[in-house]
């Protein structure tokens, strides 16, 4: 008896978690390469696969950037492929991240996030996404166990969607999200059948239907290709909603682009992508109990950015303290706290906005510093000429 | 489970004789945009005629993949995939694992289909050997690797690789007041691959066609990862008259430079001995790259050459079994 075939909540570390939802969606080349937070994800995939639990291929690669060219050689062979890295590994394998989308390969990848050497650190913040941002694959962030082992099944029915036909990197944070265990129910295999069928798809490496992929793009073409592949990614939020929809429909749990606690009435909102959320709920919990107006909105999806959702969820808030975990040395704010202001800028009552900076290398981030942030932001945005980020905690 | 006896020479295929010559349509169509006299399109289309159409093909980047593929033109007829310079080897890897699954599940008929990269020199010897040394030492059944081998970055401009050998001028080890080019010797590739204890290793020249084909079928017939080095005369980058490659190919044999040889579970086989060599001169002299070179150069190399040479036939000698 697989921990699958319970109906009832279980307990397990959600990397492993996440690793039975890739058995159950039935992946089926597997090229990965050791590194610290994801491991334990592929660690228990090769087990399932040893076990004869997944009938799948299990290349066991001797670095990440040949992790990523394999899983681009495997999709391209037309089979459902699945890898997971972090930090390091996903540097080493950018060149090959950068080149999957624009050949148009439905891999899926988890990034469990972890801060970027150096000084060399294991530990979680989003440095790594956010250096491959403009890398063209859709993006997104989960916030607890049940969401990664579901999103772990919905990502391969976006990105295989024959309207998207785009890789997926499901961000998880490493060790704060990775390492827990957390009460998971896992999706019925039955249903996972109706949800998600075998991949099959006409855009492959075919004997008897030869393609060229991967041609070289003069300067004639290379526009085009890039604009088309921007296309494709812009289009594909239609499919990414589809693939919440129909599973909402199917196991009941719904979940949307972008995600708000009391934010409707609230005067300040807190952004944030990721685990971190579940601290700020309760945070602003305390400080909606102390009479406090503030409210949470959480991007779920990075990529493609969700414009009209993300602004109708901040509307009517007077100011937005926006949390990065990441900073662009050099530039006044962090990558998160950019887009919101250029997507703000133009509105005619645009929101106070300041960054803050939390949580880098696997800091921790206690509630405290949401209520530091919510107090900031209100002095910082009114001054008017604040455009630098806080980070917060930080030892001078 | 794949150390002992495989038995590799044994596997039934057939050759390729001057009768037997495939008669099918070319994998590799003409027009594409290689340089007049290019040894290295020359030695890739025999190579695939040997595979007829059943196959699949993975470019690393390099003169091969920009000289067939500009978009929207393909000179390849059968599936080709081609993703950077350095992972030729493991994205033919994971093409290699994606038809393994699917014809276990029954979704691509049950049989194995070749699965060919191809690397020059620098994309073999330089920035994909970790690529490759991690392919062979998986052991991916259908893994073919093609090295075409013109001894330097071509397709950037002449620039030295790790193949580039003693004494030849490219741009970026040019010969000079102080230099005599190229001031390393260069590295032993298919001793590298036969490190690896793969079932199969050869050498091959376009002036040998036979002898490259029927090598490429043999790779295909034996389970397990092949290596197959070629030797591939660049006339662009060699500074010699296009007309001249073949003939090239053939002295680069005949004088030993450039032997013909396999290496079947792990037991080094000479195909062509050559017990009186040209003089090495007689390679060297029609190639620009050396015409810097003194007496005393060409009889240095000269003396590396034929001691190279015997060396290898040694291993051939001794170790007169296979290895595993």
């Amino acid at each position: 008896m697989s921990v699958t075939d319970s109906t009832k909540p279980v307990g397990i570390e959600v990397s492993l978690a996440m690793a039975e939802a890739v058995k159950l969606a039935k992946a089926e080349v597997i090229a990965a390469y050791p590194i610290t937070p994801q491991t334990h994800i592929v660690e228990h995939l090769s087990d399932l696969v040893a076990n004869g639990e997944l009938d799948a291929e299990y290349v066991p690669v001797e670095s990440e950037q040949s992790a990523m060219s394999a899983c681009i050689g495997s999709s391209a062979a037309g089979a459902r492929t699945y890898t997971a890295t972090s930090s390091q590994g996903l540097m080493l394998m950018a060149e090959m991240v950068f080149i999957a989308p624009m050949l148009r390969l439905p891999i899926v990848m988890a990034v469990a996030n972890r801060a970027v050497s150096g000084p060399i650190n294991i530990w979680n913040d989003h440095s790594d996404i956010m250096i491959i941002r403009d890398c063209g694959w859709i993006q997104i962030f989960a916030e607890n166990g049940q969401e990664a082992t579901d999103m772990s099944i919905i990502s391969f029915k976006i990105a295989e969607d024959p309207r998207v036909m785009m890789p997926l990197i499901l961000n998880i944070d490493g060790f704060t999200l990775s390492h827990f265990i957390e009460p998971i129910v896992f999706p019925e295999e039955d249903k996972i059948k109706q949800y998600l069928p075998p991949y099959e798809t006409s855009h492959k490496l075919d004997i008897t239907k030869p393609m060229s992929l991967g041609a070289l793009g003069p300067p004639e073409v290379y526009s085009e290709a890039r604009k088309a592949m921007d296309d494709a990614l812009l289009a594909s939020k239609a499919g990414v909603i589809r693939g919440f929809e129909e599973f909402a429909e199917i196991f009941g749990r719904k979940y949307n682009l972008v995600e708000s606690y009391r934010a409707e009435d609230a005067e300040t909102i807190i952004v944030a992508m990721g685990s971190i959320s579940e601290t700020a709920m309760v945070a602003v919990d305390e400080m909606r109990a102390a009479g406090e107006k503030v409210g949470l909105v959480r991007i779920r999806l990075w990529r493609p950015f969700p414009v009209e959702e993300f602004l109708a969820a901040v509307e009517g808030a007077k100011y937005l303290a926006v949390v990065d975990r990441h900073f662009t040395p050099g530039f006044p704010e962090g990558p998160v706290a950019t887009e919101v202001r250029a997507l703000m800028y133009n509105n005619d009552n645009r929101p106070k906005i300041a960054n803050f900076v939390l949580g880098l290398g696997g800091r921790d981030v206690p509630r405290n510093h949401f209520k530091h942030i919510v107090e900031q932001v209100k002095e910082l945005g009114t001054a008017g000429s604040q455009s630098r980020y806080e980070m917060v905690g930080v030892q001078q | 489970m794949n150390i002992q006896h495989l038995n590799s020479a044994a596997v039934p295929f057939e050759k390729v004789t001057a009768k037997t010559f495939p008669k099918g349509p070319e994998s590799l169509a003409s027009g594409h945009r290689a340089c007049q006299g290019c040894g290295e399109v020359l030695a890739l289309r025999l190579l695939l005629k040997a595979l007829g159409r059943d196959f699949m093909a993975v470019s690393a980047t390099g003169c091969m993949e920009v000289c067939t593929t500009p978009y929207p033109q393909s000179a390849w007829e059968m599936p080709w995939l081609h993703v950077a310079f350095e992972n030729a080897a493991a994205v033919a890897a994971g093409v290699d694992a994606g038809n393994i699954i699917r014809r276990r599940k029954g979704k691509l008929p049950d049989r194995r289909i070749p699965v060919v990269a191809i690397g020059g020199d620098g994309a073999t010897f330089d920035i994909g050997i970790q690529a490759l040394s991690g392919a062979m030492e998986r052991y991916h059944e259908n893994f073919i690797y093609i090295c075409l081998d013109n001894e330097a970055y071509m397709n950037t401009g002449i620039q030295r690789s790790s193949a580039t050998p003693f004494g030849a001028s490219t741009t970026t080890s040019p010969a000079g007041k102080f230099s005599k080019g190229q001031n390393t010797w260069k590295k032993n590739m298919p001793a590298i691959a036969a490190a690896h204890n793969i079932p199969y290793v050869a050498t091959a020249s376009p002036a040998f066609h036979l002898d490259l084909m029927t090598k490429m079928r043999r790779a295909a017939a034996i389970p397990g990862p092949a290596y197959i080095h070629v030797y591939s005369p660049c006339p662009t980058g060699w500074r010699m008259k296009p007309e001249l490659s073949v003939d090239s190919s053939r002295l680069a044999v005949k004088s030993r430079v450039f032997p013909l040889y396999e290496i079947i579970d792990g037991q080094y086989i000479i195909n062509k001995k050559v017990d009186k060599p040209i003089p090495v001169a007689d390679y060297l002299k029609p190639q620009g790259r050396f015409k810097h070179l003194t007496e005393e150069d060409i009889a240095q190399i000269s003396e590396r050459v034929n001691h190279e040479y015997e060396h290898l036939v040694k291993l051939s000698e001794v170790f007169d079994g296979p290895l595993f």
